[in-house]
């Protein structure tokens, strides 16, 4: 309380004031936002290094307070994988879209899942090729138009949308699964929940562990911000369901 | 005084990079070359590196990104097909301004080839290899000797310079064994103030990256490099001369085919015919003045290019001499390694 007011919210001292680039209605801000206030609240600016990606948060370093690598298309895992093995006491994640973690990149992400390499991935799933303007990505739904399948995804031709959370929580030594997202206050306090319980297990050296957040798209979906929440409760929970997918075991007493 | 022993080379080389202080070694098996990660492995528990069988090539390279960045000292060896699968992160680390060691035991190609010594990649190790405007220091190994001190050099060069840099080896001196004398363990102290260790409250973020979007900027980031690069070529040019003082003929030959030109040099003195022969020692950057000099000489009559390929290192030698002497070039291709009788009777036809 200082002079009549109180302090609710503010901006975490982790995320630079810069502009971000990101569209109206994007969740990348929000989870941008979550996840310095992580860094913050666990006091490990100093430990941590990022590794941002190919696709929107390819700038990420700009906003992100913190020591920073661009990794190639599909690539993160592996360079997360060089930093963390050389710096085995720093905390490493690895900020990534679909097109980049699920298709170029599945290699690298499934391999680094598998020898259960100690980082966190950050999967920001929309759907989309949000950066090169509106493609099909591995994860657009059957029957969703992009630009590349302007008449919708046809599964005949390219499949059925990858479910990433199931997939990387069939892995053994892998701790820590959960899709989330941020459509309404309640699942972005749930988000915040699962990357601060993520980071934290990468603290414990339990193994890779891997958020993925059921995003939106307001740009490359061609509707509003809120036309992509609807779209998100409508038609993508059902297929990408949020939740728990694999956590560490419970420690006996 | 190091230690004399018997070594194959590209256990020799793995030995070399232990002693050269390895702190990261990421790598995907392939022939001729595997030899290097199983010595790795086999040595581990005495040793305190990182060792990776990485999935593939593009994750072994790119681990290889990330650990540099992250300040180690680190390498991954490869042959021909995984070496283009590497160029993608070559490019990014000669970007980023990285230092790290690659090495590629040349087999013969194109395609999946042959496990066969080759000299096949010379282009794409000598022209950057991957997008972009970009080159890497490239040296050429010619005895297993070399495959160690090379490794020392190549992790000298690359903390110098902040560059990869690249040991262009074959399947032959990958294979073969000789007495090789291993020098002294470093005790390797690091001072990478640009590495990414974590953002202490003393000092502003790290920042790896090779993506500057707006032109001007990365037109500025382009320019540093060939600042650098043009350092590099003055300063780092190494090359090796064997009876060159009076040669009218010279033989231009690298690595194992350097080690053969020898022989036929010493076929052509004991035929009364002057020969001498010039060993580029770095590839890139290729020793242009030199060879022109040489060539400027009234005695000398010609230049021939000895390769395990179909003429590559014989345009850099066209390059160097500037239409000055003629230029041959004398090689065999798809692994076949040239006999020094079969070169000696190419070059007499020359001489015709």
């Amino acid at each position: 309380m200082k002079d009549g007011y109180k302090l609710i919210y503010k901006r975490p001292k982790t995320l630079l004031s810069t502009r971000m680039h990101y569209c109206p209605g994007c969740f990348h801000s929000t989870i941008h936002k979550f996840l310095m206030e992580v860094i913050e609240e666990l006091e490990i600016q100093d430990k941590t290094i990022g590794v941002c990606p190919v696709g929107c948060s390819v700038f990420a370093y700009d906003y992100l307070d913190i020591d920073m690598q661009e990794a190639a298309h599909g690539r993160a895992a592996a360079v997360a994988t060089g930093i963390k093995r050389i710096l085995p006491d720093r905390i490493v994640f690895s900020y990534q879209g679909d097109g980049d973690l699920a298709a170029i990149g599945t290699a690298e992400t499934l391999h680094a899942c598998n020898r259960g390499e100690n980082f966190t991935f950050i999967f920001i799933n929309n759907g989309i090729y949000g950066m090169t303007g509106g493609q099909m990505a591995p994860t657009t739904l059957e029957g969703q138009k992009t630009t590349t399948c302007p008449y919708g995804r046809e599964t005949a031709d390219s499949g059925m949308p990858m479910k990433m959370a199931e997939i990387i929580s069939q892995f053994e030594k892998v701790a820590y699964v959960e899709r989330v997202s941020c459509d309404t206050p309640a699942n972005a306090r749930k988000a915040k929940r699962a990357i601060k319980k993520a980071i934290e297990f990468q603290m414990q050296g339990l193994g890779t562990t891997f958020i993925e957040v059921a995003s939106n798209c307001p740009s490359g979906w061609k509707c509003t911000p809120e036309e992509s929440l609807k779209w998100l409760e409508e038609q993508v929970f059902p297929y990408f369901p949020l939740g728990v997918f694999k956590e560490p075991a419970k420690r006996r007493q | 005084m190091g230690e004399i022993t018997f070594m194959k080379g590209n256990e020799a080389l793995a030995e070399a990079a232990i002693r050269s202080g390895l702190q990261g070694y990421f790598g995907y098996p392939i022939t001729p070359q595997s030899e290097v990660i199983e010595y790795l492995a086999q040595q581990k528990p005495k040793h305190n590196y990182v060792l990776i069988q990485a999935e593939s090539e593009l994750a072994a390279v790119n681990m290889l990104y990330g650990a540099a960045g992250a300040g180690g000292r680190v390498m991954t060896t490869t042959s021909s097909p995984g070496f283009s699968l590497m160029q993608e992160g070559i490019s990014y680390i000669a970007c980023t301004e990285l230092p790290c060691v690659l090495v590629n035991v040349v087999r013969g190609g194109p395609g999946l080839g042959t496990i066969q010594p080759s000299q096949g990649d010379y282009f794409q190790a000598t022209r950057g290899g991957g997008h972009g405007d970009y080159y890497t220091p490239v040296l050429g190994p010619n005895s297993v000797q070399e495959m160690v001190d090379h490794v020392y050099l190549a992790f000298e060069l690359a903390d110098k310079y902040l560059t990869p840099v690249v040991i262009l080896s074959d399947g032959a001196i990958g294979q073969m064994m000789e007495k090789v004398i291993l020098p002294e363990p470093i005790q390797y102290k690091p001072n990478k103030p640009w590495a990414t260790t974590g953002k202490t409250v003393d000092r502003e973020r790290k920042i790896l990256t090779s993506l500057f979007i707006q032109s001007e900027v990365m037109e500025k980031r382009n320019l540093k490099l060939q600042e650098k690069y043009k350092k590099i070529k003055e300063n780092e040019v190494r090359f090796e001369e064997y009876q060159i003082d009076d040669a009218e003929i010279i033989v231009v030959a690298y690595g194992l085919c350097s080690r053969i030109s020898k022989k036929v040099v010493e076929f052509g003195r004991e035929a009364g015919i002057k020969m001498g022969l010039f060993r580029p020692i770095t590839l890139w950057p290729f020793p242009l003045k030199q060879l022109e000099e040489i060539a400027s000489k009234d005695r000398v009559k010609f230049f021939i290019s000895i390769e395990m390929n179909a003429g590559q290192m014989v345009e850099d030698v066209k390059l160097a001499v500037l239409g000055k002497k003629p230029v041959y070039f004398y090689g065999r291709l798809g692994g076949i390694v040239p006999t020094p009788e079969e070169t000696f009777n190419a070059i007499k036809e020359k001489l015709n």
